[in-house]
C-alpha cells in the first residue's frame, strides 16, 4: 500500500566547521563566512521518506522555509529523489522563531492536504532547538514519535519504529497520520543521482528568477524585469523544472503569527565563550597506551 | 564530508587543460538519446554535466567506498558450495550506492539510460574511484564490457541487456583467460557448439576471470575446431544460470575485493556476439584496449592514494628534530612520486583523449545517414591517423601508469619505513593492490610489444613532430622544450639499429626503446600544460631534468648490441634446476 510522506527541510550554515571568522564578536554567528548545507539530520529524514517510498510505493513531497537561496536544498531533494518540492518564502516570514516557523510550515502542510507521515530532522545545527518537530505535530494535531532510529513496518494504518531515547531504545507503533523526528543514526542518505542532477539542476524557484534577472539586467525597469522572470518562469514551468513557491497568503498564514511578530522567543542574552587549546598528551595506539589512557579517564572521573 | 575529485588540482586542471567541449561536441554528435530528459540543451551543459559527475564520483569515493576498503581488503569474498560467491557486504553497499547515483552506465548512449560520457571523463572516474578502493575498480572500470556489447552485438541483444547494465542490476566479465590460454589468447580452447537449431553452448574451463560470478558474462570461445590459431575464435554472451560454476575464487595478493573466479562451463547456452571467427582479432582486441586504458587509470588513482598517504606522513613525522620531509632524501622520494604520477596522468588522459576522438569518429563514420563523400573521405583518413597514433599510446600508457603505481606504492612505503610495512597503515594495500596492474590486461612485456611496433613504424617520429611544433614564448620552457628536441636523434637512431640486428633484438631492447619515446612524449606533455599553470613549470622541469639522463641511459643501452639474454642465456641463466 503506497504512502505520502513530507520532508521538511532547512538550509543552515555549516557550523561543524567553524573557524574565528565564522563568529561575531558579540557571538553570533556570522552566516555570510560559513557555507550554507543541507542540515545533517534533515538528509536522514528525507532518506527515511525516500525508503518508504522504496519499500512501499507512494510519494516524497520536500518543503523548506527559508529565504530564496532555501531553494538549493530542494535542488538538492530533487537530486536525491524527492517527486515535488515546494520553497515557502516570504519576507514577512523573516526571523520567525519555533513557533512562528512551526506555524507557517503547519499551514504549508495543510495547503498541500493529503499525506500519511510528515518526516523532520530531530533539530537544525544552527538552532539545535529540535522544537519545530514536535510543535509542528501538536499543531496538525498528529501523534508524534521523535528520536526515529529505524522505521520497522508501516502495516495498514500503523506505523511500528525504534525511538533511540539517549539511553536505550523501545519500539513505538502508532496510527497514521503520524509526523516523525528523525535522528542522524537512523541511515546513511542515498547519494545524487546524476541523471537526476544531470535533468534538475536547472530547477528554479521564481525568486530565485528574479534575484538573477535583476542581477544580469541591473538598468531595466520595473516592468522589464517583471515581464522577463515571467518568461523565464513560464518557460522552466513548460519544461517541469519551476520550484513551487508559496507565500504566507497562499498557505492562508495569519501574518501576525509570523515572523518577527509572531515569535515571543527574546534572546536575553548571548555569551561569548572561547574554548583555547591547552597543549595535548600523545596516547602511542600500543597495549600499554590504552592502558594507560583508560587509568586517566578513571583518575578524572570521566570513566566511571 | 570529502571529495576526491574537488580535493585533486591536477585532475580539476587537465579537466580545463583538454578541452573538453571539442570531445563533448563529438560525443553529442548524433548520439542515440531516446526518451530521456536528461539531455544537455547544448555543448557547454555537457560539459558542466561532466564537471557534475566528477564530482559526484568524488564525493561518492571520499565518503562511501573509501571508508569499507580497509575491511573488503582484510575479509574478502566468500565461495558457496552451489558455485555462486557471496560479495562482501560491503562490496554489495558499495554497488548499490554507484547504483542509486546512477554511475554504472558510465558510458553508455542515453538510449540505454547511459549517462554519455566520453572516455576522459570515464578515465577520471576511474582513477577517483580506485584511489578510494582498487578492487572496486574492477567493477566500476568494467563498463566496457557493455561497450562492447553495444558496438558489436545485434540490437536485440543491446536493447535486452544495456539498459540493465545502466540500471546497475548486473555486473559483467571478460572470459578470455585459460588455464593454457594465458597472454596467448590464440590458444583458447573453451568450446563452442551448435545444435540443429542453431542454439550455441559452452564447455569448458576457464581461469583467473576478473568478476567471473558477475550476472552477464562475454565469454571467447572456439566456434571452429579445425581452425587452430585466433581466427577460430568468437565471442559469446550468457548469462550465469546453473551450467556455469565458480569452481575456485583464487586467493591473491590484492585487490581483494573483486573476486578471481575458476568458471567451469557445462553446456552454458550463450548467444554469439557480432559474428563467427571475429571474437579474438576484432571484438577481444577493442575490448582490451579500452580495458588497457582503465587500468592506466585505476594505477594513477592507487598511486594518488599512497602518495597523500607518504606525502602527509613526511610532513608530520618528526626525526632528527624535524619533520622528515625537510631530509633531502625524503623530499627526492616526495617529489618525485607526484612527478611520476602527473607525467602519467597527462600520457593516460591523452590518451584517452585520443581514444575519444576515435571512438567517435568511428561512430560517426558507421552511423551518421548523412555523411558526404568527401567528409566519409575525410573521416577515414583521420581514422587511420587515430589507430595508428592510438595503437603506441594505449599500450604506452598502460605500461608506464602501471608500472609508476607500482614504484610509487612501493617508494610510499619506504617514506613510512617500519610503519609502512605494518598494517596499521594502508601503505602495504597499496603496494599490493598496485602489483596487479603491470600483470592483467596484458602484462607489461606484453604492452612494450605492441607500443614499439608501432613506436619504430613512423608513428612515434610523427607523433614527436607534431609535440615538438609547439611554440613557447616562455624562454624556460623553449629551452627545456630544446633539449627534448635536441636528445631525439638518440633514440632514432637506436630504433634504425636495432632495425639492423636479428628479429628477436627488437623484442629484447623493446622496454629501453619504449621507455625512451614515453620519456620524450611526458616531457612534451608537461611542458604544454606548463604553459597554463605555473606550478606545472617545476614540475615539468623536474621531469625532463631528472629523466633525460634515464633517456640516454635506455638509448646507450639499445645501441650496445647487447643480446647475451639470448645468445647466452643458458651460460648465465645456468641449466635448468631440478624440480623439487
Amino acid at each position: 500500500m503506497p504512502y505520502d510522506c513530507i520532508v521538511c527541510v532547512k538550509q543552515v550554515p555549516d557550523t561543524a566547521n567553524i573557524t574565528a571568522e565564522a563568529m561575531n564578536p558579540d557571538g553570533t554567528v556570522n552566516r555570510a563566512a560559513l557555507p550554507a548545507i543541507f542540515n545533517p539530520e534533515d538528509l536522514n529524514a528525507l532518506e527515511a521518506a525516500l525508503e518508504v517510498r522504496d519499500r512501499y510505493g507512494g510519494t516524497v513531497t520536500a518543503i523548506s522555509m527559508g529565504p530564496p537561496k532555501a531553494a538549493e536544498v530542494l535542488r538538492e531533494c530533487l537530486y536525491r529523489g524527492a517527486d515535488r518540492v515546494i520553497l515557502i518564502t516570504d519576507r514577512r516570514a523573516a526571523a520567525s522563531d519555533t513557533l512562528a516557523t512551526s506555524y507557517i510550515l503547519s499551514q504549508a502542510i495543510r495547503t498541500i492536504g493529503r499525506f500519511d507521515i510528515v518526516f523532520c530532522g530531530r533539530q537544525a545545527i544552527d538552532g539545535d532547538t529540535a522544537q519545530v518537530g514536535p510543535q509542528l505535530a501538536e499543531k496538525l494535531g498528529l501523534p508524534q514519535i521523535t528520536y526515529m532510529e529505524e522505521l520497522l513496518a508501516i502495516d495498514g494504518d500503523r506505523i511500528r519504529l525504534r525511538r533511540n531515547n539517549g539511553h536505550g531504545w523501545e519500539i513505538v507503533e502508532s496510527k497514521l497520520p503520524i509526523l516523525v523526528t528523525v535522528i542522524g543514526t537512523a541511515n546513511v542518505p542515498r547519494p545524487c543521482a546524476a541523471k537526476r542532477i544531470m535533468r534538475f539542476k536547472r530547477a528554479r524557484a521564481e525568486a530565485e528568477i528574479e534575484a538573477e534577472v535583476r542581477r544580469q539586467m541591473p538598468n531595466a525597469s520595473e516592468e522589464e524585469i517583471q515581464a522577463e522572470v515571467a518568461r523565464r518562469r513560464d518557460e522552466l514551468a513548460a519544461r517541469g523544472l519551476l520550484i513551487e513557491q508559496w507565500d504566507i497568503t497562499r498557505i492562508g498564514a495569519d501574518p501576525n503569527r509570523c515572523g518577527l511578530a509572531g515569535s515571543p522567543t527574546k534572546v536575553h542574552r548571548i555569551q561569548s565563550i572561547v574554548f583555547s587549546k591547552k597543549g595535548y598528551t600523545e596516547i602511542p595506539p600500543t597495549e600499554e597506551g590504552i592502558r594507560q589512557l583508560i587509568r586517566e579517564l578513571v583518575v578524572d572521573r570521566i570513566l566511571g | 564530508m570529502g571529495n576526491y575529485f574537488l580535493d585533486n588540482e591536477d585532475i580539476q586542471f587537465l579537466f580545463r587543460f583538454l578541452n573538453l567541449r571539442e570531445i563533448a561536441q563529438l560525443q553529442e554528435q548524433d548520439t542515440p538519446n531516446g526518451q530521456a530528459d536528461y539531455v544537455p540543451v547544448d555543448i557547454d551543459d555537457a560539459v558542466d554535466n561532466y564537471w557534475r559527475v566528477l564530482e559526484l564520483v568524488g564525493e561518492i569515493a571520499a565518503d562511501y567506498i573509501a571508508p569499507n576498503a580497509e575491511r573488503i581488503d582484510r575479509e574478502g569474498n566468500r565461495l558457496l558450495e552451489d558455485g555462486t560467491v557471496e560479495l562482501h557486504p560491503l562490496v554489495r553497499e558499495n554497488l548499490r550506492r554507484m547504483k542509486q547515483a546512477d554511475l554504472m552506465g558510465f558510458t553508455l548512449p542515453r538510449k540505454y539510460g547511459g549517462l554519455n560520457c566520453p572516455n576522459i571523463v570515464y578515465s577520471m572516474a576511474t582513477e577517483i574511484v580506485s584511489r578510494a578502493d582498487a578492487s572496486f575498480m574492477n567493477f566500476f572500470g568494467l563498463q566496457g564490457i557493455a561497450d562492447t556489447i553495444y558496438a558489436f552485438a545485434d540490437d536485440a541483444i543491446k536493447d535486452a541487456v544495456l539498459p540493465r547494465f545502466a540500471r546497475g542490476e548486473v555486473t559483467g566479465a571478460m572470459v578470455l583467460t585459460e588455464p593454457d590460454a594465458g597472454s596467448d589468447l590464440q590458444a583458447v580452447r573453451l568450446r563452442a557448439w551448435q545444435d540443429h537449431n542453431g542454439q550455441w553452448y559452452l564447455n569448458g574451463v576457464k581461469r583467473f576471470i576478473t568478476n567471473g560470478c558477475g550476472e552477464i558474462l562475454l565469454v571467447l570461445a572456439r566456434s571452429e575446431p579445425d581452425i587452430a590459431d585466433g581466427r577460430g575464435l568468437s565471442l559469446f554472451i550468457t548469462e550465469r544460470n546453473e551450467r556455469i560454476r565458480v569452481r575456485h575464487l583464487e586467493e591473491k595478493l590484492g585487490i581483494h575485493g573483486s573476486p578471481t573466479c575458476e568458471l567451469v562451463f557445462e553446456d552454458a547456452p550463450a548467444q554469439l556476439i557480432g559474428e563467427r571467427q571475429r571474437g579474438l582479432i576484432t571484438y577481444v582486441m577493442a575490448l582490451m584496449n579500452g580495458a588497457r586504458v582503465s587500468v592506466a587509470a585505476q594505477s594513477l588513482g592507487i598511486a594518488e592514494a599512497a602518495y597523500r598517504l607518504a606525502r602527509n606522513y613526511a610532513h608530520t613525522r618528526q626525526q632528527f628534530g624535524g619533520p622528515i620531509e625537510k631530509l633531502p632524501p625524503v623530499a627526492q622520494m616526495v617529489v618525485d612520486m607526484r612527478v611520476a604520477i602527473e607525467a602519467a596522468r597527462a600520457l593516460v588522459y591523452y590518451t584517452s583523449r585520443v581514444c575519444d576522438l576515435e571512438n567517435n569518429n568511428q561512430r560517426l563514420l558507421e552511423w551518421k545517414a548523412d555523411l558526404s563523400a568527401e567528409e566519409k573521405q575525410q573521416r577515414r583518413q583521420l581514422a587511420r591517423t587515430l589507430r595508428r597514433l592510438n595503437s603506441m599510446l594505449t599500450p604506452m600508457s598502460k605500461y608506464y601508469a602501471s608500472e609508476m603505481a607500482c614504484w610509487v606504492a612501493n617508494t610510499a612505503i619506504q617514506v613510512l619505513g617500519g610503519s609502512g610495512y605494518m598494517r596499521d597503515y594502508a601503505a602495504e594495500r597499496y603496494f599490493r593492490d598496485a602489483r596487479i596492474t603491470t600483470i592483467y590486461e596484458g602484462t607489461s612485456q606484453l604492452q612494450i610489444v605492441a607500443a614499439v611496433r608501432a613506436a619504430v613504424s613512423g608513428t612515434l617520429e610523427s607523433f614527436l613532430a607534431e609535440l615538438e611544433s609547439r611554440r613557447f614564448d616562455d624562454d624556460k620552457l623553449a629551452n627545456l622544450q630544446k633539449a627534448l628536441i635536441e636528445a631525439k636523434p638518440q633514440v632514432l637512431e637506436a630504433i634504425s639499429f636495432t632495425k639492423r640486428q636479428s628479429a628477436g633484438y627488437l623484442d629484447l631492447v623493446g622496454r629501453q626503446i619504449v621507455d625512451a619515446a614515453i620519456i620524450l612524449i611526458c616531457g612534451h606533455l608537461l611542458l604544454a600544460q606548463a604553459e597554463k599553470w605555473d606550478r606545472k613549470r617545476f614540475v615539468a622541469e623536474r621531469f625532463i631534468r631528472s629523466q633525460l639522463p634515464v633517456y640516454r641511459m635506455c638509448c646507450e643501452q639499445v645501441l650496445s648490441g647487447d643480446n647475451s639474454p639470448i645468445v647466452v642465456y643458458e651460460e648465465i641463466a645456468g641449466p635448468p634446476l631440478p624440480v623439487s
